[in-house]
């Protein structure tokens, strides 16, 4: 059973970070308001940013581990990125994009298996357009044919949709969650939206909006108010609840964190 | 309560004033700028028949002056663009995001700046730097002496000179552009798999050619005109050290026309380079 297991420290900034998840053949999604340390979290598991501590292991191999000195680079760790604005590289056409990536024998073969992995996402008829002529939505297909085109082990989603317009939002939820589940690879949503939490559904990690000092935390000991899953314990919050209780503890997390002045 | 007199009521005649003369100042200052600019470069293209500019062409000092200009310039933008590609990318990630906070990131703020002070430096001073680097009795004279390298008054010096002056406007492009350039197409393609090299030739150098060309131009620009560091470190030997700004300085001892003519060829030249970059960045 491949997993992406993340038990992580840092910081961002002033901010600070305390992770530990799991993920499986289901997404697993990373909910809270902005500026709670999302993106972040997810440049540490890439390898982009250096956690203090904390193991970050995919199928059971360590990529991350302070302990042991193990810090694979990022160009190392088969993890598939798809970043919130897409980053679609823009001298490239969209055959060459999702191209980028195949460790093929040839170009030709190249070209192939990159056809091949837009036909599987509906995207084929856009091979040949350049990324500035492709809509939003044509933009995150493409962006997701070109991470799943180096065959990662893994997969990390940045606030999907945020970048697109509320009437394709969703349509493009629905097709993020059927396809994420037909691939069935570790994978980590990043949203500040619980809609897309709802619509992707399978398991909630709440992130409790974290303070960076200057906004009022004790500035001598910023990891009291480090960011926290919604569950009373702090590790190990990714058990399978109910959709309600979900719903019922990330209203509130939201509710606090707006209250605070975290407002999205 | 605002201390400032009220402008609404000032008298009609002043604001019939200010009417007339704004405008007239406005168009007054303008134009003597846009003569003083403009008048040299008539004077320098209509002040003499074609057939006087031709014979002047025919002048002894100016096939080997051309042919030393387009050399020299070619070989120093060359090794601007080889090391000054690298060193551009370094500054730009050692200095921007999470790693410019740190001392290693005011190192390399503090590296760009030494590197980048010859746009501001007179290009007489180039030339004593350059003699007290490189020169019999500067720096490295002795060192270069002993392995038999006499780098002052050769062509080598020209390119150097040239180096010199004309790299911080292609390292200053291609910092900026390198710093422009979207963090996370780096990272995304290296979460594909590409190496670090691979990244900046596939992806980071691409993405930025258009400034990357920009920078080159100035610098080509430059390097064609430099004149102060090359008499004083390169000296002004014909078809050695003699390039075109230094063959129409000699001309103009003996000769106007011909010193016209070598220079309507320096623009000529530099503007014929312009657009082959233009119309490369555009490609």
């Amino acid at each position: 059973m491949s997993a992406l297991e993340v038990a992580l420290q840092g910081m961002a900034g002033t901010l600070s970070i305390d992770v530990s998840f799991r993920a499986a053949a289901t997404p697993l999604l990373l909910v809270g308001p902005n500026g709670a340390g999302k993106t972040q979290t997810l440049m540490m598991i890439l390898g982009a940013a250096r956690p203090r501590r904390g193991r970050v292991t995919l199928d059971g191999a360590p990529l991350f581990d302070d302990e042991r000195g193990l810090d694979l680079p990022v160009e190392q760790r088969r993890i598939g990125f798809v970043p919130q604005r897409y980053a679609l590289f823009p001298h490239l056409d969209v055959l060459s994009n999702v191209g980028y990536g195949i460790a093929a024998p040839s170009r030709a073969e190249r070209r192939r298996m990159a056809r091949a992995l837009l036909r599987e996402l509906d995207a084929e008829s856009l091979a040949e357009r350049r990324p500035a002529e492709l809509s939003g939505g044509e933009t995150q297909r493409v962006a997701l044919a070109r991470a799943l085109a180096s065959r990662p082990r893994a997969l990390l989603l940045d606030e999907p949709l945020a970048a697109l317009d509320v009437s394709l939002r969703r349509d493009m939820r629905r097709f993020l969650a059927e396809r994420l589940r037909a691939w069935a690879l570790p994978t980590v949503v990043v949203t500040h939206d619980r809609a897309d939490a709802e619509a992707l559904e399978e398991r909630w990690w709440c992130s409790r909006p974290a303070r960076s000092s200057s906004a009022g935390g004790s500035p001598s000991s910023p990891r009291s108010r480090r960011p926290r899953s919604s569950n009373s314990s702090s590790r190990a919050p990714t058990g399978r609840r109910t959709p309600r209780a979900n719903r019922q503890s990330l209203a509130r997390t939201v509710a606090r964190a707006n209250a605070g002045g975290w407002t999205r | 309560m605002s201390a400032a007199p009220p402008t609404g009521r000032r008298a009609p005649w002043r604001r019939t004033v200010l009417a007339i003369a704004w405008p007239g100042a406005v168009g007054l200052l303008s134009a003597l700028l846009l003569l003083l600019v403009a008048l040299p470069l008539a004077g320098l293209l209509f002040s003499a028949s074609p057939r006087q500019l031709l014979a002047g062409l025919g002048d002894p000092l100016v096939v080997p002056a051309l042919r030393l200009t387009i050399f020299t310039t070619t070989v120093s933008l060359l090794v601007i663009l080889i090391c000054g590609t690298p060193l551009g990318w370094v500054i730009a990630r050692r200095t921007s995001g999470g790693s410019g906070a740190g001392r290693a990131g005011k190192v390399w703020r503090v590296l760009e700046t030494v590197v980048e002070l010859p746009v501001v430096l007179p290009p007489a001073v180039a030339g004593v730097a350059l003699l007290l680097a490189f020169g019999r009795r500067g720096l490295l004279g002795p060192g270069l002496a002993a392995a038999g390298i006499g780098l002052p008054f050769t062509c080598a010096a020209v390119v150097v000179a040239q180096t010199f002056v004309a790299a911080p406007f292609y390292l200053q492009a291609a910092v900026a552009a390198f710093r422009r350039l979207d963090p996370d197409l780096i990272l995304v393609a290296r979460t594909l798999g590409a190496s670090r090299p691979r990244v900046l030739f596939t992806v980071a150098i691409p993405v930025s050619w258009p400034s990357l060309a920009g920078g080159a131009a100035m610098s080509w620009a430059r390097a064609l005109g430099e004149f102060g560091a090359t008499l004083m470190f390169a000296g002004n030997m014909s078809g050695r050290t003699q390039t075109l700004p230094l063959a129409i300085y000699t001309a103009l001892e003996s000769d106007l026309r011909t010193a016209q003519s070598l220079s309507i060829l320096l623009v000529a030249v530099a503007f014929a380079l312009l657009v082959a970059i233009r119309a490369g960045a555009r490609r």
